[in-house]
């Protein structure tokens, strides 16, 4: 037990030495377009089955694709966010398969020349561990309809709506070396993604789902063979799937296996991964360039004029916020994550202390969000009252403790916080005269403990604090206490 | 052709054919092989050009790729997406069942 622990992430304690994952991700990410990539239908979620299909969509005989402009600059525009190669002549090719929820019998995607080519983004794990995971490349796709398996025992129902919206594939170089350094990049694609708006990032919805490429190796040795983890659409499924996969790929090593390159999928009721058998043709895709369509070409200045209309990305208000409030940069990136968290963060933080208003809003508000099950723009607790909360603190009205219950009070009746005190009368005793009260009550309750005290029983020191502390019921400034205790012991 | 050496043989015909989704009667399988060896040979003679420094060409016809602005004009048409399906219900297409 004690040996797995020192462990780091990603690595494995095998019978034969420690083993190291290495993962790379594919990100599908959904654009948020109006209507499809190559038709006029809407890319809506959730309408009735297949009112959103156009036959282009259907692949009735005759119907020409026609590429949506808006598409083609949500490529652009994230290419360029995740500091990428942006390619002004793409082409679209055709990735042959059968599947029930693709009536073309192809998928329109980009194989060769892909719109974006190489970029880099950087990642936050913890407080210690900042890396850059590198783009190997992003491309325009089709998305498949969906099938439904749960309508009838011997048939699957199909609907057509999610046929044809516009995917952005993104593809990393397998620099990832931990299910914590997948989830990290994940949440910094999507927080990329939603800050230039082109996609939603909503993993519930399948707008954003990743694949994941595992193989494992001994530290310093060349790669392993991988296998593919399809469809997972969730960061905790994420985690889960590639622990699973990596210690699977492990123990067959070890049990002098060999690993067969293949798709698995990871099922969510025994957090395990197995193989699609059905898949076993499915690399030979039998690519070859759309002859529907020529290829995607753009100027300097299309790409220009995106990039001159780039928003504040999250790096650059990590940074900003770093600076200006003095918070850690790991507190930076969680805010970051979405505008709404730096929107209150910067609105809370008027209150004063920078660092303690991050402290407040990353362990206490967002724990206390998540066992309610509310997002940030439903909270109780608004960026003005966190901001006099933290005011209360940092003046010493009240203290780091009793501003506990205070936030508890928020959290329910969403009162103002110097309300609060003030009914509660929690207010916290700065006052010499009232304190020394109390540390003379102490003292004369405690007469035996003062004798051990004075006679070299230090430890004691704190029971003194405590007692003082709990007859003021947690109102006395501690400092105070520390400072008058010291004075009258002796 | 008979100088260029076969490119296919039956059991790339196999696969390809299950690829494709099609189903070859056994006795075609031969000529089939031949008529695809034919044609990949005639077209091999290609190779004989030297285009180490010409671009791969996606179209001749010097027409850029037409782009659409993002206006939902199409779609809510149910019955005609699905009036060839064999087999739908409550506005879903119906297959035999397909799950891993």
């Amino acid at each position: 037990m004690s040996e797995t622990s020192k462990l780091k992430p990603g690595h494995i304690q095998g019978e034969t030495g420690v083993w190291e994952m290495v993962i790379g991700l594919e990100i599908h990410a959904q654009v948020s377009s109006k209507s499809k990539l190559f038709s006029g239908a809407s890319a809506t979620f959730g309408a009735q089955a297949n009112s959103n299909v156009s036959l282009v969509d259907a692949a009735m005989p005759g119907m020409l694709p026609v590429i949506n402009e808006y598409c083609v600059e949500q490529a652009v525009k994230t290419g360029l966010a995740l500091n990428a190669q942006i390619n002004n002549i793409s082409v679209f090719d055709r990735k042959n398969y059968f599947y029930a929820d693709l009536p073309q019998g192809y998928q329109i995607s980009q194989f060769t020349k892909p719109i974006v080519g190489e970029g880099e983004i950087n990642i936050d794990v913890d407080d210690n561990n900042q890396t850059t995971i590198g783009i190997e490349r992003l491309h325009l796709e089709q998305d498949a309809g969906k099938s439904l398996h749960d309508q009838h025992p011997s048939k699957s129902y199909i609907d057509l709506n999610r046929t044809g919206v516009a995917l952005m594939e993104i593809v990393s170089k397998p620099d990832i070396r931990s299910p914590q350094e997948a989830g990290a990049y994940v949440k910094k694609i999507r927080s990329i993604l939603r800050y230039v708006g082109s996609c939603d990032g909503n993993m519930e919805e399948g707008s954003l789902r990743a694949d994941c490429n595992v193989s494992v190796r001994k530290a310093g040795e060349e790669f392993g063979t991988r296998c593919e983890i399809k469809n997972l659409n969730s960061i905790r499924f994420i985690n889960q799937a590639i622990q699973a996969e990596a210690e699977r790929q492990v123990e067959i090593l070890e049990s002098g296996g060999e690993i067969n390159q293949e798709t698995r999928l990871f099922d969510t009721s025994t957090g395990e991964t197995r193989s699609m058998r059905s898949k076993e043709d499915a690399h030979d895709y039998r690519y070859f360039p759309d002859p529907d369509l020529l290829p995607l070409e753009f100027t300097d200045s299309f790409v220009q004029d995106i990039k001159d209309k780039l928003p504040e990305l999250p790096d650059f208000v990590k940074k900003r916020l770093v600076n200006e409030y003095g918070i850690t940069p790991y507190d930076a990136s969680i805010l970051v994550e979405e505008k709404d968290y730096v929107n209150f963060f910067e609105k809370a933080a008027t209150g004063g202390d920078g660092k303690l208003t991050a402290n407040w809003m990353i362990s206490e508000l967002f724990g206390a969000l998540k066992k309610e099950n509310l997002l940030l723009s439903n909270s109780p607790i608004s960026p003005e009252t966190l901001g006099e909360l933290i005011g209360l603190i940092s003046k010493g009205i009240i203290s780091g403790k009793i501003a506990k219950d205070v936030f508890s009070e928020m959290m329910i009746s969403s009162k103002k916080p110097s309300d609060i005190v003030k009914e509660k009368g929690l207010e916290q005793v700065s006052d010499d005269k009232e304190i020394l009260k109390l540390v003379d009550k102490v003292i004369a309750d405690n007469q035996d403990k003062v004798k051990d005290y004075l006679s070299g029983k230090d430890k004691l020191f704190g029971f003194f604090v405590g007692q003082v502390m709990k007859i003021s019921q947690g109102k006395a400034n501690p400092g105070l206490v520390n400072k008058m205790l010291k004075e009258n012991l002796k | 052709m008979s100088n260029k050496k076969s490119i296919v043989d039956i059991p790339t015909v196999n696969k390809i054919a299950r690829l494709s989704r099609l189903d070859i009667p056994e006795k075609n399988k031969q000529s089939l092989t031949n008529d695809l060896n034919n044609i990949l040979g005639f077209v091999a003679n290609l190779e004989e050009v030297d285009t180490s420094n010409v671009e791969p060409l996606a179209s001749v016809t010097g027409h850029k790729l037409p782009l659409r602005s993002d206006i939902v004009t199409d779609g809510n048409m149910e019955d005609l997406v699905l009036k060839n399906a064999p087999e739908s219900s409550s506005g879903f297409f119906v297959v035999p069942k397909v799950i891993e």
